[in-house]
């Protein structure tokens, strides 16, 4: 039965798309009902059907428009204008078709995935010369898959297409305490697999970056869409590089390694045998920030003893304290 | 209706009519079992598709048919889809998801130097034309997949992958920070969560493996042709790249908050949220060496709560190092 009351729901839906597609006229909700098959007779129930259907017609992204029906009356006709409607002329050659179809399965995401595949769908229901038959292998070369496991993603898109302000929780790096944001996002990035969220921090009242799997709980719209405005020349990739970019690696550590382990001390140092101890190298490095260096060489455990600088050194022996415990 | 057949909503089964008439009138005549195959349908749910838009009748003023098509010995063909007959417009999040992924294609297919890199700059071209302002949104979301040391070695596997050749890699095992040296018969190249890698059969392995492009030390071409096994089976990257196995060892760890990246960065078998912030998480693995090296780099900021074993591995690695120092 729910799939009878489905199929006629289609049938009818389809209906309305031709009949209001091919009439140049604002067609009125009663003649509609006239022409179309399937909607009740009694007139409430016909009202609520009427009003889902053209909701959902307009979800489907069919350009419903509305109009005064005729010169001499105030009754609200309907109607779709081909022109609004008809994705424009497009032909793909056969290389351009494996593309797409490469292209369409980029996305895991919920999200995205139906829409891309939708897309493919179209282009290819609109080109004929050139097209495969979609089931040819994809050409040799490199198959990109984007994957949104966070929550947030979804509604941050939408906020960002629709230029909405959003809220959100945020546990920002190394704090234990939540902190509740108010954003005016200006674009959503994904940088070396992770995704990020950039725009105009309401509550710091300053550009802000927040990586999306720290956002906790869900993301609220907190704005008309349009109420976002991207100041020009703002470029998000920018930003985002910059909240991530390396820092300058400005210290030098000399160390010595066991001849036989710590390979990427090694391989990123300059290394040279231990006159005074075989068995050991003596390499010096260069590194960016003293703790997270301390850190990073404490994990090479009793094959890496620092040698200089003296903090350096302190900072590790502290880090092996930290994990005698 | 079969058993098989999948609930679409009516919304869903629209959306997909209005490709299908326009995909058959575009092409007059076209096979059953191809369309079925692009739509990713049966046979007999395109069948009903069919007969549903056939079905479609306007009752005024005039009463009339608008749709007219037959299918017979395998063939579809229209000879009137009215008003239907082009496709609709891209909706926005589909001409944004479109985008993004050629963009992301176009940047990965210049690392490889491949051919593909034409075509689907002439294909983005298109589709912005065709999507017009629903494709506006498409620039406020951006891919990077930007590892410098990671172009030369794709331009270079790709060209083996092409040839069919074997190549023999040196590759930096971080778990064990150390460099191994291994022959591979290169399966394909992708790029995941950012990040781009050979899939191969590895011959010292003999089993199909992932590796990281910039963890590659150094790659040699060899004159051998490729031979990938029949029964190698490519590695279902969507079901994660690391698929641990139940007879790995499960390592429990306790962090602090300031080390609550682990989580975000190591995939977890599980993540318990503690008091303060605190969380537990569960690592499988074959191989604890890179446990051990991540609790000592966690120092305090961690504690290895399972299994005593490697907590005890830590603690004497520790004892060992500062031992060093006095």
């Amino acid at each position: 039965l729910e799939v009878a009351l489905s199929k006629r729901r289609t049938e009818r839906l389809l209906s309305i798309v031709v009949l209001l597609l091919s009439s140049r006229r604002y067609l009125t909700a009663e003649q509609i009902r006239a022409a179309v098959s399937g909607y009740p007779e009694e007139q409430e129930a016909f009202k609520r059907m009427f009003e889902r259907d053209k909701e959902e017609l307009r979800d489907l992204g069919i350009p419903l428009e509305t109009g005064r029906a005729s010169q001499f009356d105030d009754d609200l006709g309907y109607r779709i204008s081909r022109q609004d409607y008809e994705l424009p002329e497009i032909h793909l050659e056969p290389d351009e078709a494996a593309v797409l179809g490469i292209a369409s399965r980029v996305w895991q995401s919920a999200e995205l995935a139906g829409a891309a595949a939708g897309a493919a769908l179209k282009l290819r229901a609109a080109s004929r010369e050139g097209d495969g038959d979609g089931t040819a292998s994809p050409p040799p070369g490199i198959q990109p898959r984007l994957t949104t496991q966070e929550p947030a993603f979804g509604p941050l898109w939408e906020a960002v297409r629709d230029r909405r302000p959003v809220t959100f929780d945020y546990l920002a790096s190394g704090r234990s305490e939540v902190t509740k944001r108010t954003l005016e996002p200006w674009g959503v990035v994904n940088r070396r697999g992770r995704w990020y969220v950039a725009g105009h921090d309401r509550t710091r009242n300053a550009p802000r970056v927040f990586r999306l799997s720290r956002i906790t709980g869900p993301v609220k719209l907190a704005g008309p869409p349009g109420s976002v405005k991207v100041p020009e020349g703002a470029d998000i990739r920018e930003l985002v590089k910059g909240w991530d970019r390396p820092l300058a690696r400005n210290h030098t550590a000399t160390l010595r390694v066991r001849a036989d382990a710590g390979f990427a001390l090694h391989r990123w140092g300059r290394a040279a045998p231990d006159a005074a101890n075989p068995g050991w190298d003596r390499i010096a490095i260069d590194y960016s920030d003293p703790e997270w260096y301390a850190r990073y060489l404490a994990s090479f455990g009793p094959d890496v003893i620092v040698l200089d600088p003296p903090e350096l050194r302190e900072a590790v022996i502290r880090q092996l304290k930290g994990a005698l415990t | 209706v079969s058993a098989q057949q999948r609930m679409v909503t009516s919304a869903e089964r629209l959306r997909r009519l209005l490709a299908l008439v326009p995909y058959v009138a575009t092409r007059r005549v076209v096979g059953l079992a191809e369309t079925a195959a692009t739509f990713g349908m049966t046979e007999r749910e395109l069948i009903d598709d069919l007969n549903l838009a056939w079905c479609v009748e306007l009752r005024a003023p005039e009463p009339y048919c608008p749709i007219d098509l037959s299918y017979e010995d395998g063939q579809i063909s229209i000879s009137q889809a009215e008003s239907i007959a082009r496709p609709l417009r891209l909706a926005a999040d589909e001409a944004s998801a479109l985008l993004v992924a050629l963009r992301m294609l176009a940047e990965a297919a210049s690392f490889g130097q491949h051919e593909d890199g034409d075509a689907v700059a002439r294909l983005i071209a298109k589709i912005e034309g065709a999507a017009g302002a629903a494709g506006a949104a498409s620039s406020q979301l951006t891919i990077q997949i930007d590892h410098p040391n990671a172009r030369g070695m794709a331009a270079t596997l790709s060209g083996a992958l092409s040839a069919g050749k074997r190549v023999h890699l040196r590759h930096y095992g971080w778990r064990r920070d150390e460099a191994t040296e291994r022959d591979v018969d290169p399966m394909r190249l992708l790029v995941v969560e950012g990040r781009t890698y050979l899939e191969g059969w590895c011959r010292r392995a003999e089993g199909v493996r992932l590796f990281r492009l910039d963890r590659v030390l150094s790659v040699d071409v060899l004159d051998v042709p490729a031979a990938v096994p029949e029964t190698a089976e490519p590695v279902d990257v969507d079901a994660g790249l690391f698929t641990a196995s139940p007879s790995d060892l499960l390592a429990e760890l306790e962090l602090a908050p300031a080390a609550r990246w682990v989580a975000e960065d190591y995939p977890c078998e599980s993540v318990t949220e503690l008091a303060d912030g605190r969380l537990r998480i569960g690592l499988r693995t074959p191989d604890t060496t890179w446990v051990r090296r991540l609790a000592l780099r966690l120092g305090e900021d961690a504690r290895v709560v399972s299994p005593a074993a490697l907590a005890d591995e830590v603690r004497e690695a520790a004892a060992a190092a500062l031992a060093q120092y006095e």
